[in-house]
């Protein structure tokens, strides 16, 4: 049983520490992440979700003067090292941020982009990885007419769908996903739960989300967040049926955050 | 609630609709006088103007004959300013603005750039006199169009500079950071997603500095010679149209003669204007294909 828990653990981090110059938004984070679950962080807003997401990918490290202590191990290797490839890393961890950001360039460019920029050339190749990662993002059918018009063009929902449909074409193992639906509106944010629900078989994916209902109906597992230290992570449904905590309790019934 | 002041609310719609009286005035007068001065020159040259006047030689100073001497001169120096200086003002502003983060490297570069567009040009004219004509005149031929190249690149690097990275700065940081996020190097994504969208901000830095160097005297009148004849390589001195405007002016007082070139200088800009919008437009489609 250990055994093939450590054969299917995929994110690892130990007594994880991260600072913006002097001051500490992370405070020894230890947390594993399993293959294939869909794994929620929630908690107020500035708790250090997002900072925490951003480790993962090592986005924080566009961010000047911050530092990271403590091990963070994905799919066995430590990230940190100073021989890890940070472009190589972030093909296999990709993200999905709160505002859709699609290029302003054509849909099929959009999801093409990670394959191009990995030397794929080949047309015939590059539409069956665009036609599969848009079908997968669940927007194939809306968008199979017009994969040649601007994104820009497309709706909130949509957008980001195909923010999701661009990280599935570079093929990565983890999708972190940082409040994805909070700018969107309900139908949308609908369609991008369901989508969720089959990202499961094939990804690990870490979701940030400021909504517990959303947490409680997508996720496996939950991790409560408050100031930037974990408070409590449990199976979804034990942590918010049975908070052991009191903070826990406190901020899932709504007394604040 | 409802207590508004119709008085103030008068009041407002007076100012505004004052404002907005005020504001087109000034911004007719700018376009007549523009207008105006564009129409007398031309009047006055136009008529000076003839296959003769844009393919001949000059002849006395200048005084009678062409200006195509100068007009080479003035293609010549732009171009060579133009390709030394482009690459080098938008590669400084990228490493500015994507490659490092702020420290005293960046500040002290950005108050080089500062204080190198402050500069007057007839200073940038000494330098160049000095440094280009007479230090290395053995490399440049002394007054030379090459002498008179790179003193015209110094004086509009920084103007290149700030306009580039004022257009790099405003390309949405969330847009670089999902392109990075995918495993994109920063390179990749300068190329297909920052410079695309900085392009027009760019280009306009690139026209202002054509601009620039078309409309200049002081600092070519100390570099590049002034020299009548046709100049057949960078190592030959020559003369630009603005200098050739001054210079038959004042040496031949031949009013009639400036002024054709001056309209042959200002139908150039426009030209050159025109070209270097279509030449970039081709240049954005080219990069976000
Ligand atoms: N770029 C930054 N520079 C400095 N401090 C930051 C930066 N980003 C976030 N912080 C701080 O770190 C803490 C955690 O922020 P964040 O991770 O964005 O929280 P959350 O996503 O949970 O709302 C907050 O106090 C925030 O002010
Ligand atoms: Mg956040």
């Amino acid at each position: 049983m250990t055994d093939q828990k450590e054969k299917n653990m995929m994110i690892e981090v130990e007594g994880l520490n991260f600072f913006y110059g002097q001051t500490q938004a992370l405070n020894d984070i230890s947390l594993d992440i399993y293959k294939n679950e869909i794994f929620a962080l929630i908690g107020p807003s500035g708790c250090g979700k997002s900072t925490f997401l951003r480790v993962l990918n090592r986005m924080n490290d566009l961010i000047p003067k911050t530092s990271v202590q403590g091990t963070v191990r994905i799919a066995g290797q430590d990230i940190y090292d100073p021989n890890v490839d940070v472009v190589e890393l972030r093909k296999s961890v990709g993200m999905v941020f709160q505002k859709p950001n699609p290029f302003p360039i054509s849909i099929f460019d959009n999801v093409a982009y990670g394959p191009k920029a990995n030397g794929i050339k080949n047309k015939k190749k590059l539409m069956e990885i665009v036609e599969e990662s848009l079908r997968q993002a669940a927007l194939w059918d809306e968008v199979k007419d017009r994969l040649h018009e601007n994104a820009m063009g497309l709706s909130g929902g949509q957008q980001q769908r195909l923010c999701i449909a661009r990280v599935m074409a570079v093929k990565p193992e983890i999708i972190l996903m940082d409040e994805p639906t909070s700018a969107l509106d309900p139908l949308a944010t609908f369609k991008v739960e369901e989508l969720m629900n089959d990202l499961r078989k094939d990804y690990t994916v870490v979701i940030v989300t400021h909504n517990m209902e959303q947490a409680a109906r997508i996720s496996d597992k939950t991790a409560f967040f408050l100031d930037g230290s974990v408070i409590e992570t449990n199976d979804t449904d034990e942590l918010f049926l049975n908070p052991k905590e009191q903070q826990t309790e406190d901020y899932i019934t709504g007394k604040f955050g | 609630m409802l207590d508004v002041k119709p008085n103030h609310l008068i009041r407002v719609q007076r100012n505004q609709r004052v404002a907005f009286t005020l504001l087109s005035l000034a911004a007719a007068f700018t376009v007549v006088i523009l207008l105006a001065i564009l129409f007398y020159i031309l009047s006055q040259g136009l008529s000076v103007i003839s296959m003769e006047f844009l393919l001949e030689e000059p002849r006395s100073m200048g005084a009678e004959g062409g200006v195509f001497p100068a007009i080479v001169g003035t293609v010549y120096l732009v171009a060579i300013i133009i390709l030394i200086a482009a690459p080098i003002g938008v590669g400084t502003a990228i490493f500015l603005n994507e490659y490092i983060s702020d420290g005293p490297l960046k500040k002290t570069l950005r108050f080089a750039t500062e204080l190198l567009a402050g500069i007057p040009s007839i200073i940038f004219g000494m330098f160049g006199f000095i440094f280009f004509v007479i230090v290395l005149g053995d490399y440049t031929g002394g007054w030379s169009i090459l002498s008179g190249g790179l003193t015209g690149v110094i004086m509009i690097l920084p103007i290149i500079i700030r306009a580039s990275e004022e257009a790099l700065r405003s390309v949405p940081n969330d847009l670089k950071e999902g392109s990075l996020a995918l495993g994109t190097t920063r390179w990749y994504t300068i190329k297909k997603v920052v410079l695309p969208l900085a392009i027009p901000g760019i280009t306009t830095s690139i026209i202002l500095a054509i601009g620039r160097v078309i409309g200049e005297t002081a600092a070519f009148l100390l570099t590049l010679g002034g020299s009548l004849l046709l100049a057949t390589s960078i190592f030959d001195g020559g003369r630009t149209l603005a200098l050739h405007l001054y210079l038959v002016a004042m040496e031949t007082g031949n009013t009639d003669m400036a002024f054709g070139a001056g309209a042959v200088l200002v139908i150039l800009i426009l030209i050159i204007n025109f070209a270097a919008e279509a030449l970039f437009k081709l240049l954005v489609r080219r990069f976000s294909a």
